[in-house]
């Protein structure tokens, strides 16, 4: 046994303490032990380094070696992310072995890529700009940047490694895979603050609760609320360029699911397959706890690798509340004081950290890109008012609530208009005015007031009997009922309904308040508020799964179906 | 305190490998379950340890974390009656093992995988307890309808092969006889499970009634019993499901059995794994349990599955009983955080004299949108099932709102709504312990019950599929 050089003096779980490192810095990766497994420095006391393990440290002993790196949390940033699934840490797991043991070791180099130059020898580049492309089996087009300014020296011709050089800037050899510590956001020239909406296809959100790209949003939900199928959905239908899907401490069997659901759908855009825009980090609750949290940087990491290709990328995260357990089953380890509930008091801007990282900006190579960034948060016992759902709230700009009584009524997505909201809700009307849609914003508006106050009549019935209401209230009741049933909720497992098109979704919303408004016409004719309650409109609700997800005339046609027939009534 | 070599005990406890050598007795503390031991050498995080005691039985632990030379275990046996002094401790060199084969078929042991049947120490190859995560692209997705002959249950939340799928009860509900219903009857593709049933707490009463209902399952030599009492110790709990479900693995995906693992009760070994927190003091998340409880249950839970391209799967129903009925609790709440799904028994539903006494509106199986369905089970199953639940909230908000204003006053599709969940109640749901229906049949029964409803109100199922079960306009 050598004397010198680093040694494990403590071991408590994921949490080491280690003597003697010499020069070591915050958050540079030590190897521990002989299995040499991944850690990072988060303290330093003279010379005693805290580390927090990447992995399993089962059979680690004090006395045991440990060996600083001098690098930080990196991940390999190259052509062939997509399509793929890797760990929290970035390391393939597409091609791992069946049982994930800690000693596994990553061949990033083994696959060859085809590498098309867009420079000439002796162009001057500036960073940013595009120095080539490597062709994929997906649509999107892989592109190489170049990370600094200077004249074009080489170019490497043929098939090349992912670490080979590509092309040199200068002196500098340009690899088409990097290493990029993944805590570390990426440059970009300047955000950018006009509202462009994200169609997500689900209606609920697009209807009511847009998101604009480059934005934040959490899904907070008690479990079976709908949380992960939500997500789901908006990885597959959304207009994103990139989806990078993280499962944060979530289960196995869903990840598995993803990626055979992916593999299988086309994608109507461009006409491949949705796998091949998505990446996929699956560090699931059973997986080693720290790297939980190193998934979550991965994920916007490699978002922001695509931001800065061009491309408009969406990370997801489930769940990040799973993430801030990694965080505060840390720090009790470390003995800090906790804050609310055990959590570290430095949550909430650990949140923002994560949060912040999302944005709509012009990149270094003068593109306009985003990463949005959505969330979801799993409030122990259902309770909004724990840390991480109220801390959230603050660095997003869209919430989608999802409630328990509608999940238990079955009705999905489960997001709730009593508490959602949408901060660009306004802007994304300017923006589908600017578009040829002027009513995109009254209609929001009215929906938005027509479910609430049939909330507050039903609630008024409770005590008085729906008979006693008046008609043209209890008219409202039934406008909230058609509402719910018709526009809002939408059945994943529909194939005509999974998701639906920015027309599709004004016509549904468009035929309903019609439907109402003569409703209240009738009523006001004096026919009776039960022949109007009575009526037959199970025609209305089904149009949604009938017709396909862009058949906004087939929503019209029935729309004029169901006005005649009312007209009818007496 | 120098460490001395004790003469092996010589009979090596059951399933529990043993391969230490040095003995260490400087024993620093003893508190609740732990045992601080000082002086050590060599010895690494989360090893097995055992403990051996002057003029008693030996016993065991695992180490909880290691400082320098000090080293803290958890004893699975308790530390009552030790005395510093009187203690050797040898450590594995590795973490706990158990060893794994087919003889464990037919075995009853207790907690610690110790022969409780007077038979010898179950044989095969070691494997670590704790088990390693599987490579989440390496699973099959589990698809394949496990058909329990429960109506309720096959209907609308229909178990799938490879599923987590939890019963979530109350002390005095029938939740061991579903339990046990479901491991005696339930089959996939026509073939049954063998089971794998980790009791943790469980009365003697509870354990005579399981024995008694998984006879014909035992008789056939497909029955695994792994028995951690009410009286015995309660850390020995913390190792129950982990050698559970490591014998299950490896007869699953190593010798392609479908096995169902039950454990029972979920509460009972949660309490222990806080029992040790507090001892360590660690700061508590929720009522006392340490915030890694979801990581830790994920643990066990997460071994279900199936793998690419082998046979057998592990499917695992682990029981539990809601403190004062209370969901939102932290063992129900994580669980359900973590299984795909869960069954929720009702007092009141039980007081209705239903069984199974499901809450249905609250139960919920995730996995069933991929094991039900046309090629499946049967084409109308999933908007079948849609439409009972759909209805059932309905009638939900009717029955609140007769209960406020009278039935009287109900407009007249609100007390068909009422008239749908009692024909429901009685005709699909209620059924007898020991009574297998085939899936048609149930299904058959849910739109005898749907038939009570105005078609108008049917609009989660397509109008042509209306048509066909009920024919023409009503
Ligand atoms: N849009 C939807 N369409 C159909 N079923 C849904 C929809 N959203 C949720 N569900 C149902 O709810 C269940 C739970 O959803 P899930 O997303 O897994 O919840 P969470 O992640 O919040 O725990 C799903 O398995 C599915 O049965
Ligand atoms: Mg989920």
């Amino acid at each position: 046994m050598e004397l010198t050089g680093g040694r494990v003096r403590r071991v408590n779980g994921p949490l080491v303490e280690v003597e003697n490192l010499g020069d070591v810095a915050m958050s540079e990766v030590v190897r521990l032990g002989p299995e040499r497994i991944a850690a990072e420095v988060v303290g330093l006391a003279g010379a005693r380094a805290t580390l927090q393990a990447y992995e399993y440290t089962g059979g680690l002993r004090p006395g045991d070696r440990a060996e600083a790196t001098g690098d930080r949390l990196a991940g390999l940033f190259g052509p062939g992310l997509l399509g793929q699934a890797f760990d929290g840490l970035l390391r393939p797991l597409s091609g791992a072995p069946v049982w994930l043991t800690p000693h596994r070791e990553v061949d990033a180099a083994a696959r060859a890529w085809h590498f098309e130059p867009a420079v000439a020898l002796g162009d001057q580049v500036e960073p940013g700009d595009l120095l080539g492309t490597v062709p994929q089996t997906g649509p999107v087009e892989h592109r190489l940047v170049a990370p600094v300014r200077g004249p074009v020296t080489w170019l490497a011709d043929g098939s090349l490694g992912a670490t080979d050089p590509a092309v040199r800037v200068g002196d500098i050899p340009v690899p088409l895979a990097h290493r990029w510590p993944i805590r570390v956001p990426r440059r970009f020239r300047e955000r950018l603050s006009d509202v462009v909406p994200l169609h997500t296809g689900q209606r609920v959100l697009d209807l009511l609760y847009p998101i604009a790209r480059g934005t934040a949003a959490a899904v907070p939900g008690g479990f079976g609320t709908g949380k992960t199928l939500l997500l789901q959905q908006i990885a597959k239908w959304s207009e994103a360029d990139v989806v990078v899907y993280v499962g944060c401490g979530e289960r196995g069997n869903e990840m598995a699911e993803v990626l055979d659901e992916l593999a299988q759908v086309p994608d109507e855009r461009t006409g491949g397959r949705l796998v091949d825009r998505t990446v996929i980090i699956a560090n699931t609750s059973n997986m080693p706890m720290m790297a939980r949290e190193a998934s979550i940087h991965s994920g916007i990491a490699v978002a922001e690798y695509f931001r800065d290709m061009g491309y408009d990328a969406v990370v997801i995260a489930d769940s990040t509340s799973r993430w801030a357990e990694a965080l505060r089953e840390f720090a009790n380890r470390t003995g800090d004081l906790p804050a609310e509930e055990g959590y570290p008091a430095t949550l909430a801007s650990q949140l923002a950290a994560f949060y912040e990282r999302a944005g709509r900006v012009v990149t270094l190579g003068g593109r306009t890109a985003s990463t949005t960034v959505i969330g979801a948060v799993s409030p122990p016992g259902g309770d909004m008012t724990e840390p991480v759902t109220t801390a959230t709230q603050r660095f997003i700009r869209s919430l989608w609530l999802l409630d328990r009584e509608l999940a238990y009524a079955r009705h999905y997505p489960a997001v709730t208009w009593a508490g959602s909201f949408a901060r660009d809700a306004d802007a994304v009307g300017l923006w589908h005015a600017a578009r040829g849609d002027p009513g995109w914003r009254a209609r929001r508006a009215t929906a938005t007031a027509l479910l609430a106050e049939a909330d507050r009549l039903a609630s008024l019935a409770e005590v008085i009997g729906t008979a006693s209401l008046p008609a043209h209230e209890r008219v409202v009741l039934l406008a909230g009922q058609l509402l719910r049933d018709a526009v809002l909720q939408q059945n994943a497992l529909v194939a005509n309904d999974a998701s639906c098109s920015v027309a599709k979704g004004a016509a549904l919303l468009t035929t309903v308040l019609d439907v109402v408004e003569t409703c209240q016409r009738l009523v006001a004719r004096g026919v009776a508020a039960t022949t109007v309650e009575e009526a037959d409109l199970a025609d209305l609700v089904r149009v949604r799964e009938e017709v396909g997800p862009d058949d906004a005339d087939g929503v019209l046609r029935r729309r004029e179906e169901v006005l005649a027939r009312l007209e009818a009534l007496t | 305190m120098t460490a001395e070599r004790v003469p092996d005990p010589g009979v090596a406890p059951g399933a529990v490998d043993l391969g230490a050598e040095i003995a260490f007795s400087d024993v620093r503390e003893l508190r609740g379950p732990l045992l601080v031991v000082g002086d050590v050498t060599g010895v690494g995080w989360d090893e097995f340890a055992t403990v051996d005691v002057d003029g008693g039985v030996s016993r065991h632990g695992l180490v909880l974390e290691v400082d320098d030379d000090l080293a803290v275990l958890q004893v699975l046996e308790g530390t009552a009656g030790l005395v510093p002094g009187g203690v050797w401790v040898r450590f594995a060199g590795r973490p706990l093992q158990v060893r794994v084969s087919t003889d464990w078929y037919g075995r009853v042991c207790n907690g610690r995988g110790e022969p409780l049947d007077g038979g010898p120490p179950v044989g095969g190859s070691p494997r670590p307890v704790a088990g390693w995560p599987l490579n989440p692209t390496r699973r099959e997705p589990p698809r394949e309808a496990v058909l329990t002959g429960v109506s309720v249950l096959d209907t609308l939340t229909t178990l799938v092969r490879g599923q987590k799928l939890p019963i979530f009860s109350v002390p005095g509900l029938p939740h061991l006889t579903l339990a046990t219903q479901i491991a005696a009857r339930a089959t996939t593709a026509g073939e049954g499970f063998r089971v794998v049933f980790a009791g943790m707490g469980l009365t003697h009463a509870d354990i005579a009634y399981v024995r008694d209902r998984l006879e014909e399952r035992s008789a056939a030599g497909e029955l695994v019993l792994l028995l951690n009492a009410a009286d015995d110790p309660v850390i020995e709990r913390v190792l129950t499901p982990r050698i559970a479900l490591t014998v299950a693995e490896h007869l699953a995906f190593e010798h392609g059995d479908d096995v169902l693992v039950v454990m029972s009760d979920m509460t009972s070994y949660a309490e222990a794994v806080r029992e040790v927190a507090a001892a360590r003091r660690e700061i508590p998340a929720r009522r006392g349990y340490p915030g890694y409880l979801y990581s830790d249950l994920a643990s066990l839970y997460e071994r279900c599955g199936r793998v690419r391209g082998r046979p057998g799967s592990v499917t695992v129903v682990p029981v539990l009983t809601m403190p004062s009925g209370d969901i939102t609790h932290p063992v129900p709440d994580l669980t359900g955080y973590i299984t795909e799904g869960q069954i929720v028994l009702s007092p009141e539903v039980d007081a209705r004299g239903v069984y199974p006494p499901v809450d249905v509106l609250s139960s919920l199986s995730r996995l069933m949108r991929s094991g039900a369905g046309p090629g499946r089970t049967r084409e109308d199953h999933l908007p079948v099932a849609a439409q009972v639940l759909a209805a059932l909230a309905r009638a939900r908000q009717a029955a609140e709102l007769g209960e406020l204003v009278g039935v009287a006053a109900l407009s007249q599709t609100d007390r068909a709504y009422l008239t749908f969940r009692e024909t429901v109640e009685r005709d699909l749901f209620a059924q007898g312990g020991d009574e297998g229906r085939p899936m048609g049949d149930s299904l058959d029964r849910a739109w005898r019950a749907l038939d009570v409803l105005p078609r108008r109100e049917l609009t989660m199922l397509p109008a042509a599929m209306v048509a066909e079960h009920l024919g023409g306009v009503s």
